[in-house]
């Protein structure tokens, strides 16, 4: 049956995070936005400690988290979550030690005993952070082109390239003992079936953080670049099967880690839209204006419009978010509909929060106020875990049945 | 619990109406466009499928399922998906049928209620819309004043469905605590249907400008007695326009994507093309973001939360996005789309009403 209305304990998360949201990442969103390249350490342990690393990505966050939450709902009650800590920064958000994308991937290809290696530490002992290395300075969305190389020496892998844009990747790989998930390909000749994913231990011989953006907004959040140079990992560091095939499901099972990340991020982006949508609001109630729902269109103000409008269009991109995340609850494959969240999303947050800049003008454009910072924030939604056009190339692929080949 | 699962029973009510859409409505809907007409068997075809009995309580002679604005919602989006001026047509008796189980008291049920639930297409009708450029259902220049034990209604109406031939109007009007509805038969002293309407689209649908010159009826008629509002009947009217709306731009976007696929450039299916690709991604995208926002606001009405601000704005990204994705429907044919042998150019016309005017249909 049809029902829009969230459970009682879904409920509960959302005025739990919407208090951490306001009550200790509001306070401190500027000045870590300012402070690019450091780290709210105060903040980031306690989340820890609180959290002791739950993962913000559907992945085995282990018994605490499932006696928290009912896993008919984990991956709705995680984007309920998600929104509200981004509607109070996304750029901390992104900063809370977790196992992030790394650990998805790690929750969505690994083997029993390897969720346990490289996830029970989350658990437990100093804050950590997991990362995922896919982007290469010559290759973003095109994953087959990957030139990283894993080369079997032994008992190891041996692997060369250069990673960058990886989100918490100065921590995961140098600042705590967390990991990094690292694409590369076995065999170059084989495109895409040879691609695989590996979990590289922080402080491996031969992986080097070389350099931490610096960026447009996020900056509470560090993006790093890292280098690969005959770094040797366990040859039960590989994700799925070693054996190269034409018919390989194991690059088909590293893309799936994003059917079940891309709504997270879709909801981080609706946290930043609905922040910037209550500013406005709120500082039209201040100025006395309301909005006049339901009133003839022709007699609203242009500005009625706008905020009817986005309000609307937050509405319809959040529920795109909730489908995508419900139907990974009910275990229904959602490729499409996490794109389509994904895609609708990205484009909503990026539309409202620039919006919302135009119509507070010279309140939208100060630092003094957070405004201008989620217009900044937003950007990367439309950009990481797929672009914009590359989740529209997905669902065209998927509602016109044609494969990767016949619609390039 | 959120859920976007339909119950199995409307599922099955979907999949029904789905396959009476695509095989009997559809076919008539370039007919029915051009002869600004429904044609009788279709709609004694449909009497059978009882999409109007159905809202009808069975103590008062019909199928009696319980009022659902959802089932409603998923009813009109699959056939409007067949022609929204057929689907208009064939329901337009729920206009009258749905405020009365929604709002009306016992009397006027018994009273109104079991002549739509006979074996055969009864019409029944709602004067909603006022010929004004800043026409507001919340703010009706139609009056309806009390003397005595009876209202007095004055007023001008216009697109009012089936005026000809309904046997009761629900009319809309403003009373002294905001929009009031009252239920006025046919024949009464001074309702005075005047000339049909002719409009761009949603042709097949007869709609016609109302006269009400001092209507007078008892107080017994104002629906769901003293001082009930119509507002929510005015936002079930919203989630409806939204809903069919939905139909409207599936049917576009399945009909641009279908000659995508067909039509050839530069040795490939057009559809092959990003430039068109993305067109037609982008409209999947927003028929689903619209039907949930639907859906929503329609889960309110059965709920029986407060609903205006979501059916309004549900009402208003349908309105905006149906005409978008209609016309990028028509882009992605080209010249052809342009041309009446092609169904597309219709789906633009009937999606620009969506825009304009709401109260055609209820859920």
């Amino acid at each position: 049956m049809i029902d829009f209305e969230l459970s009682e304990a879904i409920q509960q998360t959302r005025r739990m995070t919407h208090m951490v949201a306001e009550q200790m990442m509001r306070p401190i969103s500027r000045e870590y936005d300012e402070r690019e390249h450091e780290k709210p350490m105060e903040f980031l342990e306690t989340m820890w400690n609180v959290s002791k690393g739950a993962t913000m990505t559907g992945g085995d966050g282990g018994e605490g988290e499932r006696a928290r939450r009912d896993p008919a709902e984990r991956t709705l009650g995680m984007v309920v979550a998600v929104e509200e800590l981004c509607w109070g920064d996304v750029g901390l958000y992104l900063s809370i030690p977790n196992p992030g994308l790394g650990g998805a991937a790690v929750a969505a290809a690994g083997t029993p005993e390897q969720k346990q290696r490289f996830l029970a530490r989350f658990k437990e002992g100093k804050p950590k952070w997991g990362a995922m290395a896919i982007t290469e300075p010559h290759c973003g969305s095109d994953t087959s082109a990957i030139t990283t190389t894993a080369v079997r020496d032994g008992d190891h892998w041996v692997l060369n390239g250069t990673k960058i844009f990886c989100t918490s990747g100065l921590m995961a790989a140098e600042k705590s003992d967390g990991f990094v998930v690292v694409w590369a390909t076995l065999d170059r000749s084989a495109g895409r079936a040879g691609i695989r994913a590996f979990v590289v231990d922080a402080g491996t011989p031969g992986m080097h953080v070389t350099k931490v953006e610096s960026k447009l907004g996020i900056r509470a959040s560090d993006t790093a670049t890292i280098v690969f140079e005959d770094c040797r990992i366990p040859l039960d560091n590989i994700l799925g099967s070693p054996e190269v095939k034409k018919t390989s499901h194991g690059f088909k099972g590293a893309m799936a880690t994003f059917d079940a990340t891309r709504p997270i991020v879709a909801a981080s982006a609706i946290g930043v839209a609905r922040a910037a949508l209550d500013f406005v609001k709120a500082t039209l109630e201040e100025q006395g204006i309301a909005v006049r729902y339901g009133a003839p269109l022709q007699r609203l103000t242009a500005l009625e419009r706008d905020v009817i409008d986005m309000e609307a269009q937050v509405q319809a991109a959040r529920l795109l978010v909730w489908r995508a995340a419900w139907m990974i609850d009910r275990g229904l494959h959602n490729n499409l509909e996490a794109s389509m969240a994904k895609a609708k999303a990205g484009l909503v947050v990026t539309q409202v929060t620039q919006k919302a800049v135009e119509l507070l003008g010279p309140l939208g454009y100060s630092r003094r106020y957070l405004l201008e910072k989620w217009m900044r924030d937003a950007k990367i939604s439309d950009i990481y875990e797929g672009t914009q056009q590359i989740n529209q190339l997905i669902v065209a692929r998927r509602i016109l049945g044609y494969s990767s080949e016949e619609l390039r | 619990m959120v859920n976007f699962e339909p119950t199995d029973e409307q599922r099955l009510l979907q999949q029904t109406l789905a396959a009476f859409s695509r095989e009997t409505i559809r076919p008539q809907a370039r007919p029915a466009d051009e002869a600004d007409a429904v044609p009788d068997a279709l709609v004694s075809a449909s009497w059978a499928l009882g999409l109007v009995s159905d809202t009808v309580p069975e103590r008062h002679g019909g199928h009696g399922s319980p009022r659902s604005a959802l089932t409603g919602a998923l009813m009109l989006e699959e056939l409007a998906y067949g022609s929204l001026g057929i689907t208009l047509h064939l329901l337009a008796p729920r206009l009258v049928t749905i405020p009365l189980v929604a709002l009306g008291t016992e009397a006027q049920q018994a009273r109104w209620l079991p002549r739509f639930a006979g074996d055969r297409f009864v019409a029944g009708t709602a004067a909603l819309i006022e010929p004004r450029w800043d026409f507001d259902p919340t703010n009706l220049s139609t009056r309806a004043e009390r003397a005595g034990s009876d209202w007095v209604i004055e007023g001008h109406k216009t697109f009012v469905p089936l005026a000809t031939e309904a046997e009761v109007f629900l009319v809309y009007a403003q009373t002294a605590e905001g929009p009031g509805a009252f239920l006025v038969e046919a024949g009464t002293a001074g309702l005075q249907v005047e000339e049909r309407e002719k409009t761009m689209g949603i042709k097949a649908l007869a709609t016609y400008a109302l006269r009400l010159d001092g209507v007078r009826v008892p107080a017994a008629n104002r629906l769901g007695g003293e001082a009930t509002s119509a507002q929510p009947l005015i936002d079930a009217a919203r989630v409806a326009s939204a809903a069919a709306a939905v139909g409207v731009a599936r049917a576009a976007f399945d009909y641009a994507r279908e000659y995508a696929k067909e039509r050839k450039a530069f040795g490939v299916a057009i559809a092959r093309k990003q430039a068109i690709a993305f067109m037609l991604s982008n409209m999947a995208i927003e028929i689903d973001a619209m039907r949930l926002l639907a859906w929503e606001a329609a889960w309110r009405l059965d709920r029986g939360l407060p609903a205006t601000r979501e059916a309004w704005l549900a009402r208003q990204y349908a309105a905006d996005q149906t005409l978008r994705i209609c016309d990028n429907a028509l882009q992605v044919l080209g010249g052809h789309g342009y041309i009446r042998d092609h169904l597309v150019e219709l789906f633009l016309r009937d999606a620009r009403g969506f825009a304009a005017i709401d109260g055609l249909a209820i859920v």
